[in-house]
């Protein structure tokens, strides 16, 4: 199946449009991507006529150039006669807006379009979906540009099997200054699915990391989809819902009664290379983990380097519910380093792991603190929980911190605190490829995940 | 499929499960090691048959009509001679559906379960658990696709909390993490085999000892199609 005019079409047709409504779905979609993005959009509603002085077509038979893909948006009912003329006119695939099919108890009509896509080798995606973003090409989903929150194009990209939960998780993924690449919709997954989407993201170099929101997978797909992801190079990281058991079954076994689906899919989850994560905010923050360190797989050994004590606690906490050693620091290491701090802190930094410098700390200190520690074996990822109150604190420690991970291949992960009177301390790290958590379990969380990788 | 694997599923699918001498049968010929047992139908063939099992030997009632032997005092566990041997007969012969007795041997060691189920997901799966009898209490088990390697094996009992139990906890023996791992191995290749026909399987418990890993009582629900 191939997918890459799906993905990356040069030219779209969004059929049904709307020659009245300018709220209408099709409307939404058609301007945004005629105005804002790269692939050639046309219009089109059997009216014909005009909209924002653009010219809809009858059909999609009239459009005089060549469609890569198009976007129906059609009553239900049309879309299997709909589909047919995409084929006729040598369209390489659909994504299909409408709802009304399985979900609606409509798997007739599902099956319908089903039969038409593998007869004629017709790729689509949905139905009862929104579809595709991918920059620079296009964005499908029916959400006003002003509504939208895109931060950066980046490497992160999802998969999804609700619309409105792909929404919020690209929202807060910009919001930690993550960059998406690809996000897909992927709605009742009649042809294309986690499977099919797992494929192209493996060979898709502009995904590095993959993220995926799921409620379950169709009969038998689990299994093809633990053996392709089996054969990914890149962090796939996954949380899924629907796991409480719905209600008693009467089993004759043991294993039955005590494997119920939730308990099996977690189990094979976990003897594979997908990470499944408990929370959106572990999701949120391990995309983030791997979209800075895409490549990186780490032990559990953690330093943490704080400028108060309390942090230092909560962090050591949440390393200990996590699974990670806030690693012991051997003596005479204790010694050399306190050597090299300044007059400021010399005497009243504490330097057991974690590590609190005080609020008497600045930059220098910081910087030398983390190289130290850069170059011991025994530290595997350094976590930094840095707060503006500290009055020697600058805006330039990101770009210092940055350097040494350029030169060292361990992770630094940051803690400070998001609020856009700090703006300037955070994009310091941020710009220069070092995440930044919002809370202390957040950072924890990172860690955790590049831990938990398996290469 | 071999014929005798494929002559037992078929004689079992109007009941729908496999009755446990049959199914220790069909785990034999998986190359897995089960109790020394003797299925008996008339008093003088249980009680020649006790002589070659040996006393103290379980007794288990087998019928069709009971697979939750234990519910109904199906299970007489330590059958000490012929005289306890003769009234355990008499019981079980009163019982529905009574299709002779089981006589099997009592062994000794430290109780696991291994288990298979059907997952629409995922196929077909296999669990492995500490507790034998009590896993539905403890819940600690561990799940993978069938078949499995040894290494996955290995990985998946690793994975289970009580494995400290089984590698000599407090001066206990130690079992074989190895023979363990091997059958794990052998019964995944089983329920891999039968995945168009089991819906769900248990052995349970598995007796684990210094050297071999041994079943001691099976379970094999067929799919209904």
């Amino acid at each position: 199946m191939d997918l890459k005019k799906l993905i990356e079409p040069e030219s779209i047709a969004v059929i049904g449009v709307s020659l009245t409504n300018p709220f209408n779905p099709a409307n939404i979609i058609y301007g945004k991507n005629h105005y804002h993005y790269k692939a050639k959009t046309y219009g089109v509603n059997p009216n014909g006529g005009q909209i924002y002085g653009q010219k809809i077509y009858k059909s999609i038979k009239e459009i005089p150039e060549k469609i890569d893909m198009a976007v129906l948006a059609v009553k239900a009912g049309l879309v299997p006669a709909t589909l047919l003329e995409c084929i006729a006119k040598g369209v390489a695939g659909a994504i299909i807006i409408s709802g009304g099919f399985a979900e609606a108890g409509r798997k007739d009509l599902q099956d319908e379009i089903i039969k038409i896509s593998r007869e004629h080798d017709f790729p689509f995606i949905g139905p009862n979906c929104i579809g595709v973003y991918s920059h620079p090409f296009i964005d499908t989903s029916f959400v006003q540009n002003e509504r939208l929150i895109y931060s950066r194009r980046g490497n992160v990209s999802l998969i999804s099997q609700s619309g409105g939960i792909l929404m919020d998780l690209i929202i807060k993924l910009s919001q930690e200054g993550v960059g998406l690449s690809r996000t897909v919709s992927i709605g009742n997954k009649a042809v294309v699915d986690e499977v099919e989407l797992l494929k192209y993201f493996k060979n898709d170099a502009r995904t590095k990391v993959i993220g995926m929101y799921m409620e379950g997978f169709t009969a038998d797909r689990g299994r093809l989809f633990i053996e392709e992801a089996g054969k990914l190079n890149k962090p796939l990281v996954l949380f899924k819902s629907g796991k409480t058991p719905s209600g008693l079954k009467a089993v004759s076994s043991h294993t039955a009664s005590i494997a119920g689906d939730y308990v099996v899919f977690s189990e094979v989850l976990k003897a594979s290379k997908a990470l499944e994560v408990g929370t959106m905010g572990e999701f949120v923050s391990s995309c983030e983990a791997f979209s800075a360190y895409p490549k990186t797989s780490i032990g559990n050994n953690v330093c943490i380097i704080s400028v108060s004590g309390g942090h230092g606690a909560m962090a050591a906490d949440s390393c200990y519910s996590a699974g990670l050693n806030n690693v012991a620091i051997p003596e005479e290491d204790k010694g050399k380093l306190r050597s090299l701090l300044s007059k400021n802190i010399q005497a009243i930094a504490s330097l057991n792991n974690p590590l609190d410098l005080t609020g008497s700390t600045g930059d220098d200190d910081i910087f030398v603190t983390t190289k130290f520690f850069m170059d011991k074996d025994y530290v595997d990822c350094i976590v930094l929980l840095l707060l503006p109150y500290v009055p020697h604190l600058s805006a330039d420690i990101g770009a210092r911190i940055a350097q040494l991970v350029m030169e060292h291949n361990k992770p630094i992960i940051t803690y400070m605190p998001h609020v856009d009177k700090y703006g300037i301390f955070i994009d310091g790290f941020e710009t220069n490829g070092i995440p930044v958590a919002h809370s202390v379990p957040g950072a924890i969380s990172m860690a955790k995940a590049l831990s938990r990788r398996k290469l | 499929m071999k014929p005798e694997v494929k002559e037992i599923i078929n004689g079992s699918v109007k009941s729908g499960w496999v009755l446990e001498p049959r199914a220790k049968e069909l785990i034999k010929l998986y190359g897995l090691a089960t109790s020394k047992f003797i299925w008996a139908k008339t008093l003088e063939g249980t009680l020649q048959g006790a002589k070659k099992v040996h006393y103290p030997l379980v007794a288990k009632i087998v019928s069709e009509k009971i697979m939750h032997k234990s519910d109904v005092g199906g299970v007489v566990v330590g059958v000490r001679d012929n005289n306890q041997m003769a009234e355990v007969f008499e019981k079980f012969s009163k019982l529905e559906g009574f299709d002779g007795v089981l006589l099997d041997e009592m062994l000794g060691g430290s109780e696991v379960i291994l288990g298979s189920k059907y997952d629409a997901q995922f196929g077909m799966v296999v669990l492995v658990g500490i507790g034998g009898t009590s896993v539905e209490i403890y819940k600690d088990v561990a799940l993978r696709m069938a078949p499995v390697t040894k290494d996955v094996a290995i990985e998946a009992l690793n994975s289970l909390r009580g494995i400290k139990l089984l590698k000599g906890y407090r001066g206990k023996e130690p079992v074989s993490i190895d023979k363990l791992a091997s059958a794990v191995v052998k019964f995944s290749k089983m329920a891999y085999d039968l995945r168009n026909d089991v819906e769900s399987m248990d052995l349970n418990p598995v007796m684990c000892t210094k050297d071999k890993a041994t079943v001691a009582d099976a379970r094999i629900i067929l799919k209904t199609h």
